[in-house]
């Protein structure tokens, strides 16, 4: 795929881009996403976040805190706990998205304001804080607030406790009938086709895009006809930098890997602290699948071919990014 | 057999309370003639002129009860989790569901009348694993089949449910897979869960629960019984639940019984332990339901039987709660507190200003 498609965008002189950043750094406390989009869509925006008053403030938690101890709340067929999420899980990750790594997010345009589509991205880091930034970042930069429902290894609902959190977060297992079930009900769904194979890689391996499993992903997208969002994630490759990747105890604990960095397991806790990098999240533009006959879905060389489409471009991305950036931390 | 007008059916398991309002809710049905009760013990409460006929389905004789009768429909009902009343173990439910099925269905094989067969299933035929999907559909085989229990036993009935539908392509055969049914007079394994005062959870796990409000599993059972509507069909296969999905977490707030989160290897243990003891029957396969949860999707049940339930998943638990009287903390107190706790802290907040 020497002549891959590749999508030009982000070729912005380095003065607006820093021009932007220190708008962005102005931002302070608001989170508000961009006003003029909000105005483009009146009915699917919230109220204006505004300062709110301390009685409010505790009105509003009390009224929270009503409803949860009497269970008077709704989850989705999937567990997910809208009002948890918004209310509570992404104020604890929100920070991590904003003032540790600083979380850059480019083409937010290219996710659509209402329907389905799947975002597909790379994967990296050891652990799978790419996700959960990755959905901090739609959520917080989508002018309609959407929310991302990742597709997440079967490990995770083997885990106590994760589990209950991803269920509640809106995360399901990677499947093809909850992919589609997700897609067909008109939800923004992520995928990470690298999966084990590209979050436990080593460092020296780093935005090196790994096989995409069997590209589900695309005959799941296809059969549903939402268009596929490729998505490069720039800066979470270096949070754990794995050198190395102790076997025997990953086989003996279960798990996929077991990492080893600079850090971890020698400081012990302290260890697993990541590594503040600057990160930068790049939306492509969305690839549509509606265009094919129903039978599509079943074409293996098509599938091969989109699916190759989808990861060159997240490839071609990260590289450009990569070129773009400054540092590692900055 | 000219001389029989209308319908004859046969319904098993009536001495438990469910059989027992169907076979009531039947008997009223203008279309149907008569209405056989069949159970291996006699029902504590009235079935509403139905007769009754005392017989064990375990044995050879539900043939001739059947060959004499001239049933037309059977209403397999006789399949159940936990054994009725106190006496009986789990070898002789197992058996009543296995053996019992096996041998009813080669009597309906024999009997040339008999035009529909019901059976009432179960949603545990899926098991309860973490690397199934979150929904099931009829036609989702679960990644792991259930290794014990009554959720075995389901999936033995309904292979020689399948097997009998091939041999006799002439009945309509319904299989109804019913998420776990509540309502004020259940009497299931979950409904005795929900009534201990403290509810012990699996810790670390939130599983998903759908349930069906008795009113609408007897509802469903009627369509399954009778002659297809226009535009519905009710043969085949079905997942019936309410709408939309309770968490444990929510089920024990609304009931307003704490939990009490063991770690898994304890659950198990204690499950062993008070199931020998014999106070409550806590089954490994229950004890995995509570663990991952388990969800089906309804929409054959809505779009091909036609049939909308009255309650939601919400709305039966609710009318279950209601049923049992409030626990250890009402959630009506609960609200009342913050919202006091809310009045003290406006109230001093307001001079303030």
């Amino acid at each position: 795929m020497a002549d891959a498609k590749v999508i030009p965008f982000g070729e912005e002189p380095r003065a607006r881009r820093k021009a932007r950043r220190a708008g962005r750094g102005g931002r302070g406390t608001a989170l508000a996403p961009v006003p003029e989009a909000r105005t483009e869509h009146p009915p699917a925006a919230p109220p204006p976040p505004r300062p709110r008053s301390l009685d409010e403030r505790i009105a509003g938690g009390l009224a929270f805190l009503r409803r949860r101890i009497t269970g008077d709340y709704e989850v989705d067929d999937f567990g997910y706990d809208e009002e948890l999420t918004d209310q509570v899980l992404m104020s604890l990750l929100r920070p991590f998205a904003e003032k540790y790594f600083r979380v850059e997010v480019k083409g937010i345009e290219n996710i659509p304001a209402d329907g389905g589509a799947l975002v597909v991205a790379n994967h990296s880091g050891t652990l799978p804080l790419d996700g959960l930034m990755l959905q901090v970042a739609v959520h917080d930069n989508h002018p309609a607030q959407r929310h991302l429902r990742l597709l997440a290894a079967d490990l995770v609902f083997v885990l106590p406790v994760i589990n209950e959190l991803a269920r509640k977060a809106g995360h399901t297992l990677a499947c093809a009938e909850d992919a589609q079930r997700l897609l067909e009900r008109g939800e923004i769904v992520g995928v990470m086709p690298e999966g084990f194979k590209g979050i436990g890689k080593p460092f020296a391996d780093r935005y090196k895009l790994q096989r995409f499993g069997r590209g589900g992903f695309v005959s799941t997208a296809l059969k549903a006809g939402v268009p596929i969002v490729p998505c490069s994630i720039v800066g979470a490759e270096e949070i754990y930098p794995m050198i190395g990747n102790a076997k025997t105890l990953a086989r003996v604990l279960g798990l996929p890997y077991f990492p080893i960095t600079p850090t971890f397991p020698w400081l012990g806790p302290l260890g697993a602290v990541p590594l503040p990098t600057k990160w930068t999240i790049q939306f492509g533009e969305p690839i549509p699948t509606d265009g094919y006959p129903p039978e599509a879905a079943d074409d293996p060389m098509l599938m091969f071919n989109l699916t190759d489409q989808v990861r060159e471009t997240i490839q071609h991305t990260l590289y450009k990014l990569l070129v773009q950036r400054r540092s590692v931390f900055f | 057999m000219g001389l029989i007008l209308g319908k004859v059916v046969l319904v098993t398991g009536v001495a438990r309370q469910l059989g027992g309002r169907f076979v009531r809710r039947i008997q009223r049905d203008p279309d149907v003639d008569r209405v056989i009760g069949v159970d291996a013990v006699a029902p504590e409460h009235h079935l509403g002129g139905a007769e009754f006929l005392r017989a064990d389905i375990r044995h050879p004789a539900i043939a001739r009860v059947l060959a004499e009768t001239g049933v037309d429909t059977v209403i397999h009902m006789d399949i159940n989790g936990t054994p009725l009343g106190k006496r009986g173990g789990r070898t002789s439910v197992k058996e009543t569901n296995v053996i019992g099925t096996m041998q009813l269905l080669g009597a309906c094989q024999k009997a040339p009348n008999v035009e529909r067969v019901v059976i009432k299933s179960s949603t545990s035929v899926y098991g309860s694993a973490p690397r199934d999907p979150a929904v099931f559909t009829e036609t989702t085989t679960p990644k792991s089949l259930p290794s014990g229990g009554f959720a075995k036993d389901i999936v033995e009935v309904e292979g020689y449910v399948r097997g009998f539908a091939r041999r006799r392509p002439d009945v309509a055969v319904c299989i109804l897979r019913f998420a776990n049914i509540l309502g004020p007079c259940a009497d299931s394994p979950l409904a005795e869960y929900f009534s201990l005062p403290v509810l012990p959870t699996v810790l670390g796990y939130d599983p998903r629960l759908q349930f069906v409000h008795e009113d609408d599993a007897l509802d469903v059972l009627r369509i399954a019984a009778a002659a297809p509507r226009r535009g519905t069909l009710n043969s085949g296969t079905f997942n019936i639940a309410g709408d939309g999905v309770l968490l444990l977490s929510q089920t024990s707030r609304r009931l307003g019984r704490p939990t009490l989160p063991l770690f898994l290897p304890t659950v198990t243990w204690a499950g062993t332990a008070l199931r020998s003891v014999g106070i409550t029957d806590f089954s490994p396969e229950q004890i995995r339901l509570l663990t991952h949860g388990r969800v089906v999707e309804t929409t054959q049940m809505r779009e091909t039987l036609g049939f909308h339930p009255k309650y939601t998943t919400a709305e039966a638990f609710a009318e279950f709660a209601r049923s049992r009287g409030p626990g250890l903390l009402p959630p009506e107190s609960l609200a009342r507190t913050v919202d006091r706790l809310a009045g003290v802290l406006t109230a001093r907040r307001t001079p303030a200003q």
